[in-house]
C-alpha cells in the first residue's frame, strides 16, 4: 500500500478563491467540464499546481498567466478581450444595434406613409368601395 | 431583389462558417508555445535514474520530443512509426515518459524496441505541464536553437511524417 499524506488544509478564504478560480478554468481533456469538476488525471495535477502556487503567495493573475502560458486561452472559459476576440465579443452589440435601426427605420417609414392624406382619386376608390359594400 | 438578396447572403455566410466550425476537431487545442523557446526540464533518464537530462541536450541539432506512456493506447499504435523514423536516422527523437512508472516503460522499449535517442522520466507530470500536455501522444519538432517549431496532437502516422513533419525538420536543419 502506498501512502498517502494528505495535504494540510486551505485558510478558509484561500479555499473560497481556490474553488472560484477553479470554476472559470477549463479542463483540457474534458472539455466541457471545469478544473472543479473534471476527474481527469490532468486535471488532479494542474489542482495540485494551483494549489501549491496559492499556498506559496500567487495571485489569481499570476495563476492564470502560469496556465494561459502553457495551455492558451483556451483554458479559460471567458476568453480575454485582445484583436483576435474583439468580433467574438463585439459581434453581438453590433448585431443588436444593427437589427433596432433597421426595426426604427422601417417603423418611421410606415408612420410617414399612413400620415399621407389620400388624394382625390383615392377618396373617390374608397368610397365607390364603401358603397359597392353597402349594396350586398 | 436586395431585400431578397441580403438576407440570403447573410443566411448563406452564416451556413459557412457553421460549415466550417463542425469540421474542425475541438480536442485539438493550438498550443502557445509554437515559436518560444522550449521550456526548460531537468529530468532523470528513464533507464538510468542517476543521470539527468536536460534541455541543453536537445542543443545544436533539430529534434522530435515524443510523450508517451505505457497506460496510452495511442501510443502503442504510434510505435512502429516511431520505430520506422529512428531506423532512417533522419532526425533523433527523445522521449518523454509523462506519468508512468519506470519498470513498465522500461520493459516496453525492451518488448516493442527502442526508438530513442533518450527518455526523460516525468514521474509527476511537472515537466510535461511546463510543455502544455494535456494528453499522450504529442509531438514536439525543436529547432537547434531550443525553439518549438511545431506540435503534432494524437498518434502520429507515416502520411504526417512525410507531409509536414520531415519536410519542416529539412528546412529547419538546411535554415
Amino acid at each position: 500500500m502506498p501512502l498517502v499524506i494528505q495535504s494540510a488544509p486551505m485558510a478558509p478564504a484561500l479555499a473560497n478563491r481556490y474553488h472560484a478560480l477553479l470554476e472559470e478554468l477549463r479542463c483540457l481533456v474534458c472539455q466541457n467540464e471545469s478544473l472543479a469538476e473534471s476527474n481527469a488525471a490532468l486535471a488532479t495535477d494542474l489542482r495540485a499546481e494551483i494549489r501549491g502556487m496559492m499556498k506559496r503567495g500567487a495571485s489569481n493573475e499570476q495563476i492564470i498567466n502560469f496556465l494561459v502560458v502553457r495551455y492558451g486561452d483556451f483554458i479559460l472559459y471567458r476568453p480575454p478581450f485582445k484583436p483576435i476576440t474583439y468580433l467574438l465579443w463585439l459581434a453581438p452589440f453590433v448585431l443588436a444595434a444593427t437589427g433596432l435601426t433597421v426595426l426604427l427605420y422601417k417603423i418611421g417609414q410606415r408612420a410617414r406613409r399612413e400620415e399621407r392624406p389620400l388624394s382625390a382619386q383615392e377618396q373617390n376608390q374608397l368610397r365607390k368601395l364603401l358603397c359597392d359594400g353597402n349594396k350586398d | 431583389m436586395i431585400r431578397y438578396l441580403l438576407p440570403a447572403s447573410v443566411f448563406m455566410s452564416l451556413v459557412v462558417f457553421l460549415a466550417i466550425g463542425l469540421h474542425r476537431d475541438p480536442t485539438l487545442v493550438p498550443s502557445p508555445l509554437i515559436g518560444k523557446p522550449a521550456p526548460d526540464f531537468r529530468l532523470p533518464h528513464l533507464q538510468e535514474p542517476t543521470r539527468m537530462l536536460t534541455k541543453s541536450d536537445l542543443k545544436g541539432k533539430v529534434s522530435l520530443i515524443n510523450v508517451w506512456a505505457t497506460w496510452c493506447g495511442a501510443c502503442y499504435q504510434e510505435h512502429p512509426v516511431l520505430l520506422a523514423l529512428a531506423r532512417s536516422r533522419q532526425v533523433s527523437i527523445y522521449g518523454l515518459n509523462w506519468k508512468d512508472q519506470r519498470v513498465p516503460a522500461m520493459k516496453w522499449l525492451e518488448d516493442y524496441g527502442n526508438p530513442y535517442t533518450a527518455v526523460a522520466f516525468d514521474k509527476s507530470g511537472k515537466v510535461g505541464i511546463d510543455w502544455g500536455v494535456y494528453g499522450a501522444p504529442e509531438t514536439f519538432v525543436v529547432d537547434r536553437y531550443g525553439i518549438i517549431r511545431y506540435k503534432y496532437i494524437g498518434p502520429l502516422t507515416v502520411d504526417i511524417l512525410k507531409q509536414t513533419i520531415l519536410p519542416l525538420v529539412d528546412r529547419l536543419r538546411d535554415g
